[in-house]
């Protein structure tokens, strides 16, 4: 097309000889300069290529002479972050858990910090913001609790878990399978459950409950208390109020007395260290129904030795 | 490539060097309205962030402050919160308007006078003239051999260069911190790297694009006067050679021995020497204009000189030229400049800053956010209540702490208290101090009996316990047993 080139009257320029229907196009030079910065382009990508990974290899990536990689400064970022949360965590670590409230910096600090480890521990089973799972673990965000409420009656919870087997110091005890074993006849489990549900207002008083009344005295107080108020030194729960874990209907509290779940958590302890679980239980004291510190009342503490006892389940 | 058989010849080359361009000393009414645009402009851009303004003791002492670290930015008496964003896109829209209006009304005005490209450039040539001497000393050097003269001017010069680049990188940080500090900091080695970065990319480029580049960024670079041509009709304004009163050109000379022959272009070049970006005006309206109007001065002068009516070169819009090559009279510049045109993008340009205005008087500084948790939406409580998490944001916009009280209503037998507090202690309203220009988070408990629709909207609201009672509400849903998806 070359032999079609002319200079355009108008603008002195060449033109590059291609031509559409007498539409022609000017062949006007680039400026210099930009050929500069094509070159300059051209010594970036020959000094990166030295300087950081880029060849593809068979294992790999050229390294670079700065040693520069992903990982590497991915480490560096997380160090730095440790680094620059050390003061707060050495702080919270140097704090008994039962103190926190009363700095609260310090005690926001372990919220924010116990909520990420929330999201990466907890949640699989308790749901995200601890909600529970209906039927099968307890929400963390009510005002009931199974072995308790307060920050360092968590903190032992989580650390030693709950029904663990190879741990002396777990939360355990074992409410006996009334049904399956044979304790109870349906014919009683049937009053037991009657009872069960005048005493948390959801039935009438019959002469089934009044049976059950009896039954209950002598089968299930020891644990649940005389009211049914529950007991926490063994993980029993209330049965009065309106939260059931495992369903407060008449089918559902049947099948808990005949054949008991007893739920397990695991210790964490072995997993985590004590400010990471320091700042879950702050968290998870935070969610809303975080009690405080009972009294100092050997009657009920709960601490120490795991509780042998008989039934914890049914309820919550 | 160009080859053997290319008729062309001399423009076989793909790449071409750029033409020196020498531009004169002129002077005349433009070049002093461009003296003075560039002082203030100058003066505004090196000046502002030294200006300070007293806001009490929980807000800078900056007039004019881009606080990125803390995500506010002051100008004089406003406080702009990065929510409030919308005010820079109002800015923004209003600077787009503007330009629309003064290109429509005066053409390339902004690339002619108040565009930092051309103000920069225009600085540099100064410093040329300063070091080299006027246009015929700088081509001479320029040509010239690189000896102890050229060598010794040119030091100089760059070391000015480098001054100017360096002052005006300088500047642009102290918009974004505290200006003496800042430079404390800056000379001390304690300022932030990424206060010298800035300040070493923005000393390069002001060299490289004032210094050397200059009307090759609005040739080649810049989009605007492509964007330009399409805002222009033909009643914008634009620099023009008359060439129906300057054609045929010749000498004043030739002129005497010949009149009526000549018209009155006496071919001198001086708009051509003038022009900072080298370009002849003469050849009829181009992009490389940028519409200084320094050819305007230098003609002017001319005519004065050898006795003919200014104006040969003159602002002048399409349509005029076409009516004074007809042999009539232009209408006065201000029919032109007034055409619905102009008027319409003149009143949203002024309806938007009204708006703006207006918008800006009425804000509270007092801002409520309530947000439902939904993990989980409703908490069974053991006595057969519900309770409600929500997380409550208050911005205090104002520069003093304030005492804030929350209350809810809509709701019956609801109670609500925050984090700290208890259920047993809890009313319908809490009262919570905040602290000057800062954001309080707080989680919000809502708890209700739960007997109730299942999804049940009640109000927040939030108001001031001191002598602007103006506050914010929300309205949000509290929700029961029976709300699952």
């Amino acid at each position: 097309m070359a032999e079609n080139r002319r200079i355009d009257e108008v603008t002195g320029t060449s033109t590059s000889g291609h031509e559409w229907d007498g539409i022609e196009e000017l062949d006007t030079p680039m400026p210099r300069w930009w050929l500069w910065s094509l070159y300059a382009t051209i010594v970036w990508g020959i000094a990166y290529v030295i300087l950081y990974p880029a060849w593809p290899m068979i294992h790999g990536a050229t390294e670079g002479v700065l040693g520069w990689s992903s990982r590497g400064q991915l480490e560096a970022e997380m160090q730095a972050d440790a680094q620059r949360r050390a003061p707060v965590m050495n702080a919270i670590a140097a704090t008994a858990i039962a103190d926190l409230p009363a700095k609260p910096e310090l005690m926001q600090a372990a919220v924010q910090g116990g909520a990420a480890a929330f999201r990466v521990h907890c949640v699989q089973c308790h749901g995200a913001g601890g909600a529970g799972v209906k039927t099968l673990y307890p929400s963390l965000t009510d005002d009931d609790w199974l072995w308790g409420g307060d920050l360092a009656t968590i903190d032992y919870t989580i650390t030693h878990g709950i029904r663990n087997p190879d741990h002396k110091a777990t939360r355990t005890s074992l409410m006996p399978a009334f049904g399956r074993d044979g304790i109870l006849d349906a014919g009683q489990i049937a009053d037991v459950v009657s009872h069960v549900r005048v005493i948390s207002r959801q039935e009438k008083p019959s002469a089934s409950s009044a049976r059950g009344a009896a039954l209950f005295e002598a089968n299930c107080a020891v644990c649940h208390g005389p009211a049914g108020e529950g007991g926490r030194e063994v993980g029993a729960p209330k049965l009065t109020d309106s939260i059931w874990l495992y369903g407060g209907d008449r089918a559902s509290i049947t099948a808990t007395v005949t054949e008991p779940r007893n739920g397990v958590m695991p210790r964490w302890n072995s997993r985590l260290d004590p400010v990471t679980i320091k700042m879950l239980a702050a968290y998870v004291y935070s969610l809303g129904g975080g009690e405080k510190a009972p009294a100092p009342n050997p009657a009920v503490a709960s601490e120490g030795s795991g509780t042998e006892g008989l039934g914890a389940d049914g309820q919550r | 490539m160009a080859s053997a058989d290319d008729p062309t010849g001399e423009h076989g080359s793909l790449y071409a060097a750029r033409k020196g361009v020498y531009p004169k000393k002129v002077d005349g009414p433009f070049r002093r309205f461009k003296w003075a645009i560039m002082a203030v402009t100058l003066a505004i851009y090196y000046g502002t962030p030294w200006i300070r303004w007293d806001r009490g003791p929980h807000a800078p002492d900056q007039a004019v402050l881009v606080d990125l670290a803390n995500r506010r930015f002051y100008m004089f008496q406003i406080e702009i919160w990065p929510h409030e964003f919308y005010y820079v896109a109002g800015l923004l829209i209003m600077a787009g308007i503007g330009l629309f209006l003064v290109t429509s009304a005066v053409g390339r005005a902004w690339c002619g006078y108040a565009c930092p490209q051309t103000v920069w450039t225009d600085l540099f040539q100064h410093v040329d003239r300063l070091i080299d001497g006027d246009r015929n000393a700088q081509i001479r050097l320029a040509n010239g051999p690189w000896k102890a003269e050229k060598i010794a001017k040119r030091t100089v010069k760059y070391a000015i260069y480098l001054t100017v680049a360096f002052w005006t990188g300088g500047a642009w940080i102290l918009y974004f911190a505290d200006a003496p500090t800042l430079t404390h900091d800056f000379w001390t080695g304690q300022a932030p790297p990424v206060a010298y970065i800035t300040v070493a990319v923005l000393t390069a480029t002001t060299f490289v694009l004032g210094g050397f580049l200059r009307e090759q960024v609005c040739i080649y670079m810049c989009p605007w006067p492509r964007i330009q041509t399409a805002m222009m009709d033909e009643k914008s304004l634009l620099v023009t050679y008359k060439d129906w009163r300057g054609e045929p050109r010749g000498s004043v000379k030739k002129a005497e021995k010949n009149p009526g022959a000549f018209g009155d272009c006496v071919d001198c070049n001086q708009c051509v020497a003038v022009c900072p970006t080298g370009i002849d005006i003469r050849e009829g309206p181009q992009i490389g204009c940028i519409t200084c109007a320094l050819c305007i001065d230098a003609c002017d002068s001319v005519m004065a000189q050898v006795g003919r009516p200014r104006g040969l070169i003159d602002y002048c819009t399409l349509d005029d030229a076409a009516t004074e090559k007809a042999g009539g009279v232009a209408p006065p510049i201000r029919k032109t400049l007034f055409r619905p045109r102009t008027l319409i993008y003149f009143g949203l340009w002024g309806a938007i800053g009204l708006a703006m205005l207006f918008t800006l008087g009425q804000r509270t500084r007092l801002d409520l956010s309530v947000q439902h948790e939904r993990s989980p939406l409703y908490v069974q409580l053991s006595d057969g209540a519900i309770r409600n998490n929500y997380t409550l944001k208050l911005r205090n916009m104002g520069l003093r702490p304030r005492t804030v009280e929350v209350s809810l209503s809509g709701l019956p037998g609801a109670r609500l208290w925050t984090d700290g507090g208890a259920r047993e202690t809890a009313g319908q309203s809490l009262r919570l101090p905040l602290a000057p220009d800062s954001v309080t988070s707080a989680k919000l408990f809502v708890v209700a009996p739960g007997d109730g629709p299942a999804r049940q909207d009640f109000t927040i609201a939030v108001r001031a316990l001191d002598d602007d009672p103006r506050g914010d509400r929300e309205t949000i849903p509290f929700d029961r047993p029976g709300t699952e998806p």
